[in-house]
C-alpha cells in the first residue's frame, strides 16, 4: 500500500505547532485519494511529549525519532533523519505544514530523495496516478495545477486551506525509531522568541490589521484587538516603514491568515495583502477611500476615517456584552 | 573571498499578472522584467560582505535563461558585482534542474558563500537554496533577516544579520522564523537565502552602469555543465484565484455591529 508521510512540528517550547494538524488533514485527504496509508513522524529530543496529541488524527502510525542531537531544529540534522525514514517506509509522498520550519526543511528532504516538490499546496485533485496539487504563484495572482513526476513527491501545505485534524486520543500506533544522525556543518546559536500577550496571528479567531492609513499609530488597532481577544496584523507598507515589527505582516511575503473575522483598517488592499487574508470568513474594511480595492473583497465596508470608526466600534461592541 | 549570487529574471512585482484564457500561461504583453527582488537583496549583501571583510574579494553573479537574462546580470554588475556567469537555456526549468545547474556552477567557481533570494516572486517555490545546500553537502541558513523585531536600536545594531566569525571560517546568520529569530552559524562554504528586510539594495550609479558594460559574462549551457534539465514538475493549468464577491457598504458603525452580530454571527 502506498504511504503518505507527514512531518509534525514541535515548537521551541515543546508544544505541537498547530499548523501540523492542518497538514495532517491534508495528508489524510491525500491518503484517501491516493489509496494510501497515513503515517506521521515527529523528531526532537523528547518527541514523545506531544505524541498523545497525534493519536486521534487519523494516522495509522506515529513514528517518534528521539536523539539528543535533534534538540534544536536544524535542516541539516532533520533532513537525513526524515529522508532515511521515508526510504525505509518506501513513502510515496512526504509533506509538512508550510511553516518557517517546513519551508526550510522540506526542500532539503526532497533533495535527498531526488524528489520534485510543490510548495504551499491549497488543494489536492484527482486520484491515484492522476493526482495533482494546486498551488499559488505570482503572490497569489495565479493558481497552478501541477503534477510531480518523480517517484517520491514532496510538498508543503498552506495551513489555512485545510481544516485542522482532530487531536487527542485515538487509534494510531506509536512506534519509536532510531533516527539517522549525521554531523552538521551548521550550529544552533540561539532562538529569541518575540513575546506577545495576544494570540498567534495565524491561529487567532479574529485579526485586526492596520495599514498606511494608521500613519504608524496602532493604538486604536491594538485597543480593539484587545477588546476582541484578537491578534494584530499589518500591511507590508506599514512593516517596511518600520512602524510595526515584521512579524505582524499579513500577505504573500508575510503570514497567510484565515480567521473568522478580519478587520482591515486603513489598508488599501494591494494584491499581495489580499493573498494573505482572502480566505477569512468575514472581512470588514474601514477606509477613507471609497475606491480602495479592499472593498472588493470585504463583506462589510465603511467609508470613513479609521480614527473615528475604531473608537465607535469599541463602544458599540461593548454594548453587546 | 568569493561570493556567488543568483539573479533570476522575473516579472516586475508591480505588474498586473493575468492568466491567458486557455490557462496555458500568463499574458506577456506589456510586462516589464526585473531582477528578482530577493536576489537583488542577495547581491547587495554580497557586496557589503566583500567590502567589509575582503575588499580584494569577488562577487560573481549567475543567471539561467535565454539571452534576455543578460539584462539582469548587467544590473547586478552595475550594482558592483565583478563578473557574471550566464547559463544559456530556454524552456521550462524546475527547482531540481535549477539547483543541479547551480551546483555545477558552484563546483566550478568554488565560492566561500552562495547567496540566493529565499524565493523568486514568479514561482514562489522557496526551494532552490535548500536543494543546492543538500546537493553540495553544505550548511544552509535560509530567510536571513535584519533583526527588526528586537526591542531597541542598540540591540538591533549589535547583531547584523549576516556576519563572518572572527576566524573567518563560518558565517553567523539571524533567521526570521515563526514567533521569533533564530541564529545559526554555518561553516564555510555555505548557502544563505535572503528575506525581505535583510537590507535595502543600492541603486546602480551611472559610472557603475558604464563599468558594467565591459565586465565579463561567461556563457555556459546545461549540456556543457552536464546537467539533465528534463522537468519533473508538469504545470497542467493556470487559473485566476477564485473571486470573492464584494459585500455591502454600511452607513455607520451601529449597522456594522448589528450585521457582525446578527448576520455574520462573528461577534
Amino acid at each position: 500500500m502506498p504511504i503518505v508521510l507527514i512531518v509534525a512540528e514541535q515548537q521551541p517550547d515543546g508544544n505541537l505547532r498547530k499548523a501540523s494538524l492542518n497538514a495532517i488533514s491534508a495528508g489524510k485527504q491525500l491518503a484517501d485519494k491516493a489509496g494510501a496509508e497515513l503515517h506521521l513522524v515527529l523528531l526532537g529530543k523528547e518527541p514523545a511529549k506531544v505524541a498523545d496529541e497525534l493519536k486521534g488524527s487519523g494516522a495509522k502510525v506515529v513514528h517518534l525519532g528521539a536523539a539528543p542531537e535533534l534538540e534544536h531544529y536544524l535542516a541539516e540534522t532533520y533532513a537525513p533523519a526524515i529522508a532515511a525514514l521515508a526510504q525505509e517506509l518506501k513513502a510515496d509522498y512526504v509533506g509538512m505544514a508550510s511553516t518557517a520550519q517546513g519551508k526550510d526543511l522540506m526542500p532539503r528532504v526532497a533533495a535527498r530523495l531526488k524528489a520534485a516538490m510543490a510548495t504551499d499546496i491549497t488543494a489536492i485533485n484527482g486520484a491515484g496516478a492522476d493526482l495533482t496539487f494546486t498551488r499559488p504563484m505570482w503572490a497569489g495572482n495565479v493558481f497552478a495545477e501541477v503534477k510531480l513526476t518523480t517517484p517520491v513527491k514532496v510538498f508543503t501545505v498552506r495551513a489555512t486551506e485545510f481544516a485542522a485534524a482532530a487531536g487527542g486520543q485515538g487509534a494510531a500506533e506509536v512506534k519509536t525509531f532510531a533516527p539517522k544522525v549525521e554531523a552538521s556543518k551548521t550550529k544552533f546559536v540561539d532562538f529569541k522568541e518575540v513575546k506577545s500577550a495576544r494570540p498567534e496571528l495565524t491561529e487567532a479567531r479574529v485579526v485586526v490589521s492596520g495599514g498606511r492609513g494608521t500613519k504608524g499609530d496602532f493604538k486604536e488597532i491594538e485597543a480593539l484587538a484587545d477588546d476582541l481577544g484578537a491578534a494584530v496584523g499589518a500591511s507590508r507598507a506599514v512593516c517596511d516603514a518600520g512602524w510595526v515589527p515584521n512579524d505582524l505582516q499579513v500577505g504573500q511575503t508575510g503570514k497567510v491568515v484565515a480567521p473568522a473575522l478580519y478587520i482591515a483598517a486603513g489598508i488599501s488592499g494591494a494584491i499581495q495583502h489580499l493573498a494573505g487574508m482572502k480566505s477569512s470568513k468575514t472581512i470588514v474594511a474601514i477606509n477613507k477611500d471609497a475606491e480602495a480595492p479592499i472593498f472588493q473583497v470585504a463583506d462589510y465596508g465603511i467609508v470613513a476615517d479609521l480614527f473615528k470608526v475604531l473608537p465607535e466600534l469599541r463602544q458599540e461592541l461593548a454594548k453587546l456584552k | 573571498m568569493k561570493i556567488l549570487v543568483t539573479a533570476k529574471r522575473v516579472e516586475d512585482p508591480e505588474s498586473k499578472i493575468k492568466v491567458k484564457p486557455d490557462g496555458t500561461g500568463i499574458v506577456q504583453e506589456g510586462l516589464k522584467y526585473k531582477i528578482n527582488p530577493f536576489d537583488e537583496i542577495g547581491v547587495e549583501e554580497g557586496l557589503r560582505l566583500i567590502a567589509k571583510h575582503d575588499p580584494k574579494g569577488e562577487v560573481v553573479v549567475v543567471s539561467i535563461g535565454g539571452k534576455e537574462v543578460q539584462e539582469q546580470l548587467r544590473h547586478a554588475l552595475a550594482m558592483g558585482a565583478h563578473r557574471a556567469v550566464w547559463v544559456n537555456h530556454t524552456g521550462p526549468l524546475d527547482q531540481l534542474a535549477i539547483a543541479g545547474l547551480l551546483q555545477k556552477v558552484t563546483e566550478k567557481e568554488k565560492p566561500d558563500l552562495v547567496i540566493l533570494g529565499k524565493q523568486s516572486i514568479d514561482d514562489d517555490q522557496n526551494q532552490v537554496g535548500q536543494y543546492l545546500a543538500e546537493f553540495l553537502g553544505w550548511g544552509q541558513a535560509t530567510f536571513a533577516s535584519k533583526v527588526e523585531s528586537l526591542e531597541s536600536e542598540a540591540e538591533k545594531n549589535k547583531v547584523p544579520a549576516v556576519t563572518l566569525t572572527a576566524d573567518g571560517k563560518a558565517v553567523r546568520v539571524v533567521r526570521e522564523v515563526d514567533n521569533g529569530l533564530a541564529t545559526v552559524e554555518c561553516q564555510l562554504p555555505a548557502v544563505v537565502t535572503t528575506d525581505l528586510r535583510l537590507n535595502q539594495p543600492r541603486y546602480a550609479s551611472l559610472p557603475g552602469i558604464m563599468k558594467a558594460k565591459s565586465k565579463p559574462i561567461e556563457e555556459l549551457t546545461p549540456a556543457k555543465l552536464g546537467v539533465d534539465v528534463t522537468p519533473t514538475i508538469q504545470v497542467l493549468k493556470l487559473s485566476s484565484p477564485p473571486a470573492r464577491k464584494a459585500g455591502i457598504k454600511v452607513p455607520d458603525v451601529a449597522t456594522l455591529v448589528d450585521k457582525l452580530h446578527n448576520e455574520a454571527k462573528v461577534v
